[in-house]
């Protein structure tokens, strides 16, 4: 059993600290580091019109950019051979593309045993009808494990660098999604029909072709990207507040973290293999039916869960940095 | 069919230049809008329906919506009343700066 201790013993112990450290309730330097805030620097009126005076004068009397002969042909010069430039740039990608088989040959290099193999036996190997998606799913699964991650690293950059802090926000200031709304008007009509009717049809669309991967064209990625752009139509025409009530940022971590588990669990073994395949235990099905080609399926929903939760994120933190 | 493809292609290229060549960043932002619809429809002639619904719902879809997002966010889609509003405090602040020194 063990003893409660209490508070102000609690709060010398180690694990009190590391919960504090953790949780980032108590600042580091607060007391340790000497800090003084910088002052901003202002410019008076005086102080700037002596600035532009002197700058003008340096133009004019230093520089000279009216009368420097110097100048005038550099600048002809630059013109003349950044049109060349570029006429040469064109040309030479013109004179690359034409160096190119054309589409549909046979003897064109992507015509190799890779593909072969793929076209053969891809619908007895990965049970998928799609081929595309069994080769991006099952063949190369290994590939779009690391896409998925950089879908997700590229979310943190846009969340580290438009995340807006609630609390460091002064009291007079307007939230910011209210500075948004000032000059246009809320609620809008034509736009809540539009949106009532087309969202249920965009978002179902996008389940489909996120289920219906391996079978026709479609896929995890944008299967999730139409599914975010209902979203996206819904969250304009209804705001911030209708949306929170089914996606927030912890709901965007859970699915998320879950997804990306889900998708590295099933596909770690790459690492361990050298991204050699291992056999499946997972009944392949009858290719053809929705609950056929194993793993391909989960898989399609993992990435379209990210993508989906990535494109809505994307846009609440453009919108006011944060959700 | 091949002629649809190549008139495709030829507003494929002349999408390119004039998205570049555009002054108006909002008209630069529909042009490449449309750019990317072309770009689907080719995909589709190419017989890669895949990249196509991608290509649509990424392409012409969600990176318009986070340009349009920025040109919003920087003010650059209509003169909004508030950069009026500044301009006007700057020219008053000027003619008190003019006063104040004769």
């Amino acid at each position: 059993m063990s003893r409660k201790i209490p508070q102000e013993q609690y709060e010398k112990t180690r694990s009190y600290r590391l919960k504090q450290w953790l949780d980032g309730s108590k600042d580091l330097y607060l007391g340790e580091v000497e800090m003084k805030p910088q002052k901003p620097y202002e410019e008076t009126h005086k102080q700037r019109k002596k600035r532009e005076k002197e700058k003008a004068r340096a133009v004019e009397r230093v520089y000279d950019t009216e009368r420097n002969a110097e100048i005038r042909i550099f600048r002809k010069i630059y013109r003349v051979f950044s049109i060349l430039f570029c006429v040469f740039l064109v040309l030479m990608l013109l004179i690359a593309v034409s160096y190119l088989p054309t589409i549909g040959s046979a003897d064109k290099p992507a015509n190799n045993e890779v593909s072969a193999r793929y076209i053969e036996s891809g619908l007895q190997e990965t049970g998928a009808v799609n081929i595309v998606t069994g080769m991006i799913l099952d063949y190369r699964a290994f590939d779009t494990l690391g896409e998925s991650h950089v879908l997700f690293v590229a979310t943190c950059t846009v969340l580290i660098l438009l995340r807006r802090d609630e609390k460091k926000r002064k009291d007079g200031e307007p939230a910011e999604e209210e500075q948004d709304f000032l000059y246009e008007p809320k609620d809008d009509v034509i736009l809540q029909t539009v949106a009532k009717i087309l969202v249920p049809p965009i978002v179902i669309f996008g389940i489909y072709v996120i289920l219906c991967g391996h079978l026709g064209p479609g896929g995890g990625f944008s299967g999730g990207a139409i599914i975010g752009a209902g979203l996206i139509l819904y969250l304009n025409a209804f705001g911030f507040e209708k949306t929170e009530r089914f996606f927030r940022a912890s709901t965007y971590k859970k699915l998320s973290f879950t997804a990306l588990a889900c998708y590295t669990f099933s596909k770690c073994y790459s690492f361990y293999t050298g991204a050699n395949h291992i056999e499946s235990v997972i009944p392949l099905g009858t290719p053809g039916a929705i609950l056929s080609s194993g793993l391909i399926l989960v898989l399609n929903i993992c990435v379209g869960v990210v993508v989906a939760g990535t494109m809505y994120t994307f846009y609440a933190m453009f919108r006011k940095g944060g959700y | 069919m091949q002629v649809f493809t190549y008139i495709l292609l030829g507003f494929l290229v002349i999408c390119a230049v004039s998205v570049s060549l555009s002054k108006n960043l909002l008209n630069s932002v529909l042009i490449f809008m449309s750019y990317s619809l072309i770009m689907s429809i080719i995909w589709i002639l190419l017989e890669s329906p895949d990249l196509a619904i991608t290509e649509a719902a990424v392409g012409a879809g969600i990176t318009s919506l986070l340009f349009f997002l920025t040109l919003k966010k920087i003010h650059a889609m209509i003169k909004t009343d508030k950069r009026e509003e500044k301009e006007e405090e700057e020219e008053k602040d000027e003619q008190k700066d003019s006063t104040g020194t004769v």
